[in-house]
């Protein structure tokens, strides 16, 4: 059976009221991080020390902090390309998230995936994906690993694989075989589609059918929803996906959360953004999410001031400065040693006509967790 | 030795393997089956997905009588969703399990391409060697016997292209077997290629665990005259065409590769060091195929070996049709292999 949950029906006790003080104050952290960390981005990319393609989160932070937070730190995540949010949610060092972007040896991937693909197996994050969809089956498959891991192996607890997406996936059929699969097999994924109205430059109206009510898309497919109509209040975002995830976990069943939120910059870092306007933009801003946690826990809770507001965002500009620094001072990959390496696990001879595979240097955020 | 035998009888193959010889004669699906189920009972992260293989005993009868043994929750039957239950098994075996992806047809692979070509052989590249993909795709490639253009696909040529993964392609029971262990031990993703048209096939495989290791070419038929090498069904054609031309006084090498990712580059020069020639036997259509890869190959590597130009037999370079007659001449059969070494002789 499938209900689709609003912030009406919350009960006036609202799971986020049990949250400590300081767990508050660190997803604000979290979240002042990632936005700025991308402003770095920006800059790094304007400057040429980033190339490639580039999405930065700026706008959606709640997002990935509310959700990520609403589960534990072995449930497995995946996403897609639109990523550093979700890396730095799940506790990746800034330092390899940035050094990754800038192609050197210390990035998260070596410097062999670049922005679009975060990967930290310490932290369960299982990449940043690059093609639009392309993540959903394979976060089906982490969730139905994780099922059998409890169910099979017995070596496992219940788990829940968060799997996110843009809107502008629910119209690959990846998705759809994936929702399919999901609902079928009883496989404990989470589709989180963090809507942010538009798949590159054309508007959600333009690009899927219903899109006043994407739920339905998951009720086709007999997959528990949720609307989450609010993205900016990272405590709605938590009432209600944690009982949600919570259930999803308990029951291990799939779950599809319609989340409503927007992006502040353009697609890419190329896109003029001629498809809306600057009043638009400006209009959400006024409701932004770092300012509404920030506003809650001066003025509601009482337990932060601004002074300290101010000496945590100059602690930030310092953290992600430094990432910068460690990017720009990492050495980058040799094509000796690395063009060649990350191919094969068991590198036989004849694999190649051209030259034997090898193993590379180390995964530098392998080598901090030890 | 029984006469149901179909497997070729063997002049060198990889030292340590049990014999060839024996009366314990099964199909070519029951030598799968083995290896599967074998594998399975070794090791619980093992599961095998896919349309038909639990409940209807498999498409192709591959699978029967695993779901009887192991359940549903490891011998799983998938919509027809191949996109779908591809990237199931890619997640599946980041996160740790070794799955069995069964797909009824290679044909059907090609809805599957972003998948298995984009996701499992880069996976540990893009992620800096975090997460492998140790994960076996295997079903049925080439023309099962008038399936017309759009069932018949040989992806050999198109997916060994990917760097990243392996390919092998079997021709025999035996070989089957041993090389499908061999693929689900492999910590890379494998490409495992089968035949309908070979399911049926018998030989004697033996009862004792065996392995075949990758990259490395059993010689089938031995001669001076001419090294002629082939992989998967293809290679009974090359059979044929060796005990027609021996009847004319010509002997060829034989080397069944295998596997063509790795590529047993250095069994191929070592026959051509002694024939000097060369004919490459592939069913994929000639423009970038398998054989144009193994010609490049030993013409940067052997070229001063050779003493005619090396000529390559793949399928005639059109869809492939229906009509019985069309489509047993479009496949390299007996007829153009026989053609193409009295060429490399002089002798056409």
């Amino acid at each position: 059976m499938t209900t689709t949950a609003t912030a009406k029906n919350m009960s006036s006790t609202r799971p986020s009221d049990s949250l400590s003080n300081e767990t508050l104050i660190g997803w604000l952290h979290q979240m002042m991080l990632i936005r700025e960390f991308e402003v770095r981005t920006m800059q790094a990319y304007s400057n040429a020390h980033i190339g490639g393609f580039c999405h930065v989160y700026t706008g959606q932070e709640a997002c990935a902090v509310g959700t990520i937070q609403s589960v534990n730190h072995d449930d497995p995540v995946i996403t897609a390309y639109r990523d550093h949010g979700h890396a730095l949610a799940r506790g990746m060092d800034p330092r390899f998230c940035m050094a990754e972007m800038y192609g050197k040896i210390t990035g998260c991937a070596k410097g062999k995936g670049g922005s679009m693909h975060m990967f930290d197996k310490p932290n369960w994050l299982f990449g940043g994906h690059g093609i639009v969809g392309a993540q959903t089956p394979v976060g089906a498959g982490l969730a139905f690993a994780a099922r059998y891991e409890w169910e099979v192996l017995g070596t496992g607890a219940k788990k829940v694989c968060l799997c996110y997406l843009g809107d502008g996936a629910l119209n690959q059929g990846a998705f759809h075989e994936a929702q399919n699969l999901a609902g079928l097999l009883d496989i404990p994924v989470i589709y989180i589609v963090e809507n942010n109205g538009y798949s590159m430059g054309t508007s959600i109206g333009r690009g899927t059918t219903m899109p006043h009510d994407l739920c339905l898309k998951a009720k086709g497919y007999g997959i528990d929803n949720l609307l989450i109509e609010d993205g900016m209040d990272i405590l709605k975002i938590y009432d209600l996906f944690k009982p949600f995830a919570d259930n999803c976990r308990e029951m291990q069943r799939p779950g599809f959360v319609d989340l409503h939120t927007y992006r502040y910059h353009g697609h890419s870092m190329s896109d003029p953004q001629k498809y809306r306007s600057k009043d638009e933009v400006k209009g959400v801003q006024e409701r932004d999410s770092i300012d509404l946690l920030k506003a809650h826990l001066i003025e509601d809770r009482q337990c932060l001031t601004e002074d300290e507001v101010k000496a945590k965002q100059k602690e930030i500009r310092k953290q992600v400065r430094a990432s910068v620094t460690f990017a720009e001072e990492s050495a980058e990959p040799t094509p000796e040693a690395e063009l060649y390496s990350d191919v094969y696990l068991n590198p036989e001879k004849n694999l190649s006509p051209l030259k034997d595979y090898h193993d590379g240097a180390p995964n530098a955020l392998l080598d901090a967790q030890d | 030795m029984t006469t149901l035998q179909t497997h070729p009888a063997v002049v060198r193959d990889v030292e340590g393997l049990p014999s060839r010889e024996g009366d314990r004669v099964i199909q070519f699906r029951e030598a799968l089956r083995e290896a599967m189920e074998e594998e399975m009972r070794a090791d619980e992260r093992v599961f095998l997905i896919g349309e038909e293989v639990a409940e209807y005993n498999g498409a192709y009868k591959v699978s029967q009588g695993m779901l009887d043994e192991f359940g549903p929750k490891r011998i799983i039957d998938s919509p027809i969703s191949e996109n779908g239950f591809a990237g199931l098994g890619i997640g599946a075996a980041m996160y740790g399990l070794r799955p069995i992806i069964e797909f009824m047809s290679w044909s059907f692979s090609l809805v599957a391409a972003d998948q298995i070509l984009n996701n499992a052989p880069k996976m540990l590249y893009m992620s800096g060697g975090q997460w492998g993909c140790p994960i076996v795709f295997r079903g049925n490639d080439g023309a099962g016997g008038q399936l017309g253009s759009t069932h018949s696909w040989c992806v050999e040529a198109l997916f060994s292209n990917v760097p990243g993964l392996k390919m092998a392609i079997p021709s025999n029971p035996y070989d089957a077997k041993g090389l499908l262990k061999t693929s689900i031990r492999d910590d890379d993703p494998v490409f495992f290629l089968e035949s309908e048209r070979m399911l049926g096939d018998k030989a004697h495989v033996p009862e004792e665990e065996y392995t075949i290791p990758f990259g490395r070419a059993a010689l089938l038929r031995e001669g001076d005259d001419c090294t002629l090498l082939s992989f998967g069904r293809p290679v009974h054609f090359c059979l044929e065409a060796c005990d027609a031309l021996e009847a004319e006084g010509v002997h060829c090498d034989l080397l069944d590769m295998r596997t063509i990712r790795p590529l047993d580059i250095d069994s191929i020069i070592e026959s051509l060091q002694k024939t000097n020639r060369v004919v490459v036997v592939d069913q994929s259509w000639p423009f970038g195929s398998v054989a144009s890869e193994v010609v490049t190959q030993i013409c940067e590597r052997a070229f001063d070996h050779l003493d005619s130009q090396p000529v390559r037999v793949n399928s005639d370079d059109v869809p492939t049709p229906y009509a019985k007659s069309l489509e047993q001449e479009y496949l390299p059969h007996t007829g153009k292999i026989t053609a193409a070494v009295k060429k490399t002789l002089g002798l056409s």
